[in-house]
């Protein structure tokens, strides 16, 4: 078994998904005694740093036409990669540019595709891996019976192991398709931190009343280092931005913290939220369903809450 | 313009997940079926308000049995032009992928519209692979999408941002939320939908490649601490030397 890892990019540095899915591969090379090779595209610095993910051998496609993201381009150079190495196994993280790519890639080496593991596979007699579905409602384990598999591993889902080490680089030159695919543009959203990556995240719905009381909310979300989410309805009448919405029709987070305040807790939220691994939830009603999917809360009003919070966050950093 | 818009069947968002046969069926009893809310909402709504736009024909697509047609006709009340029904079983994405494709090769469709994933399997293949096998562009979770000409500019989610692209030709897109307004359909609609050609054709010999094992319920949550309204400092306390979460 040989397995390769496409270790995707953002501003020329390896993204926190990237350094997982390498570990994922890692893990799963020890596991099964083969070797796991990654595979770094575009002009990418830092790149050594695998080593400390448990890979000892990088591929560096560095040619700049590869800077910016082409799924049709990425997918023949990863297909070109695996075939130099042999690789039976691909790894990639299932994020926005894992969602690009290995779909494309699983059709072009009609190979079988978990999406979203949330676990090393089984390996004992074949392939079966583990991952979410009915958005976060279930699991299902999920057999692949290709000769190529792929896995993409759904961020913030399994525990790294670091170690020490720096990874050798070797160039691997490709030649590079055309494609009628241009990337105009890039727009951050903002400097603060991206909801999907972020470890804490402070989140509230309708119970706020109005768009004129988030400040305490951004400030919460500010003293704890947090990103912040709303529930759809507040998104959709405009009080919040829309890619602060999380939830089935959202977007799905596993932040180590959710901190959930004015928010009914309905299925269609949870689906969304119910990957965190720490909840919290400050609501008035004690029969709001949340309560159920929390780890804490506190039956109470926001506006008073909130600001107490605020204040025992600030003492806490104080003493630290 | 020639768009074709797949749509899969996803059980309502409130059904209950339980499952039968040693845990290796989901338990359709009493479940209710809809169209996967990002093929409905997102992919359908924007492809019906290109054509307004720009004049042409939206052809709804389905891969699986007869079971399936309420939902298609469902797509037909909300406008599309007509419908067809690869009738195969949807075994895995890739089988989906390669039956869809198989029928649209030929066929000069522009633009082709998925949605972001199905809410049951939460795969995000499909639209990839049907990308892969009829070589063409593909932009993954699109908000937006404005046509001129034959060149098509795309907005597509990205980590912590937003990625405009340009593509040049036809194209398949996978639509996340920010596409479209959803739409209710109306009397007339549904009326209409009736009399719409649904098409049903055979599927093509395709073998599926991964096949779900089994499935499993998360564990149920220990209770909730409830920490008093006045007592927010135990909430911090707890969260930062229990929990270790701050
Ligand atoms: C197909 C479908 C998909 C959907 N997708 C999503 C989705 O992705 N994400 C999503 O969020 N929703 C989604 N919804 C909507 C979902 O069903 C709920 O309607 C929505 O989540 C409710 O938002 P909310 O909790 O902010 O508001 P409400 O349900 O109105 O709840 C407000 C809560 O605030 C509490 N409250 C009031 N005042 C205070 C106060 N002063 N202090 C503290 N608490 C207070 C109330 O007790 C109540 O529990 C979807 C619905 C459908 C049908
Ligand atoms: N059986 C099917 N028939 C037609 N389209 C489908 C089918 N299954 C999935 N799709 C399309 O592919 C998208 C992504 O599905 P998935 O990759 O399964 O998450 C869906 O949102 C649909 O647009």
């Amino acid at each position: 078994m040989s397995i390769l890892i496409y270790a995707d990019s953002s501003n020329g540095k390896l993204t926190k998904n990237a350094f997982e899915a390498a570990n994922y591969g890692a893990q799963l090379a020890q596991q099964t005694g083969s070797s796991a090779t990654a595979l770094v595209t575009g002009t990418v610095s830092g790149i050594e740093e695998l080593g400390k993910y448990g890979i000892s051998k990088v591929l560096h496609a560095s040619d700049a036409t590869l800077d910016s993201f082409d799924p049709q381009k990425i997918t023949h150079v990863i297909a070109e990669a695996a075939k130099s190495i042999g690789a039976d196994t691909i790894i990639f993280s299932h994020d926005y540019s894992g969602k690009s790519v290995a779909p494309r890639l699983a059709a072009k080496l009609d190979a079988g595709l978990v999406s979203g593991a949330i676990a090393l596979p089984n390996t004992d007699g074949g392939f079966v891996v583990k991952k979410a579905v009915f958005s976060g409602k279930a699991f299902a384990f999920v057999e692949v019976n290709s000769a190529t598999k792929i896995v993409s591993v759904l961020p913030n889902s399994i525990e790294k192991k670091i170690g020490e080490g720096s990874a050798a680089i070797e160039a691997f030159a490709v030649e590079i398709p055309t494609t009628n695919l241009k990337v105009k543009e890039v727009r951050k959203e903002s400097t603060e931190l991206s909801l999907t990556e972020a470890d804490i995240v402070v989140s509230a719905g309708r119970g706020l009343k109005g768009p004129e009381n988030w400040g305490m909310i951004e400030e919460l979300a500010h003293e704890l280092g947090a990103a912040t989410a709303c529930s759809r309805p507040v998104a959709d009448i405009g009080w919040r931005p829309h890619h602060e919405h999380v939830g089935q029709t959202g977007f799905a987070i596993r932040p180590n913290l959710y901190i959930a305040i004015g928010i009914s807790g309905a299925i269609q939220h949870l689906a969304g939220v119910n990957g965190s691994k720490v909840i919290v939830v400050i609501n008035t009603d004690a029969e709001a369903p949340f309560f159920k999917a929390a780890d804490y809360g506190i039956v109470g009003d926001a506006f008073e809450v909130v600001p107490k919070l605020i204040e025992a966050v600030k003492k806490l950093k104080a003493q630290q | 313009m020639k768009i074709l818009v797949c749509i899969s069947k996803a059980p309502d968002t409130t059904a209950k997940i339980a499952f039968t046969d040693g845990n290796t069926k989901f338990d359709e009893n009493g479940v209710q079926f809809i169209v996967n809310p990002y093929d409905e909402w997102y992919a359908l709504v924007r492809g019906l308000e290109l054509k307004e736009a720009n004049g042409g024909t939206v052809t709804v697509l389905n891969v699986g049995g007869a079971e399936n047609d309420p939902i298609i006709r469902k797509a037909l009340a909300i406008g599309a032009d007509d419908a067809v029904r690869i009738d195969a079983a949807a075994t895995d994405a890739l089988s989906v992928a390669k039956q869809i494709s198989n029928y649209a090769k030929d066929k000069g469709f522009d633009l082709i519209f998925l949605g972001k994933e199905t809410i049951d399997y939460n795969g995000s293949q499909v639209g990839g692979m049907v990308a892969e096998l009829m070589n063409l562009p593909y932009v993954s979770l699109a908000t937006k999408i404005d046509v001129s000409g034959d060149v098509a500019t795309v907005e597509r989610d990205i980590e912590g941002g937003v990625e405009v692209v340009e593509v040049t030709g036809a194209l398949v897109l996978s639509a996340a939320k920010g596409m479209a307004e959803a739409r209710i359909p109306n009397m007339r609609g549904i009326m209409a939908a009736r009399t719409k050609p649904l098409a049903v054709e055979a599927g093509t010999d395709v073998t599926a490649v991964t096949s779900i094992k089994n499935f499993e319920l998360p564990p149920a949550k220990s209770a909730c601490k409830l920490v008093a309204a006045d007592n927010v400092e135990e909430l911090v306390s707890l969260l930062h030397n229990e929990a270790k979460a701050i």
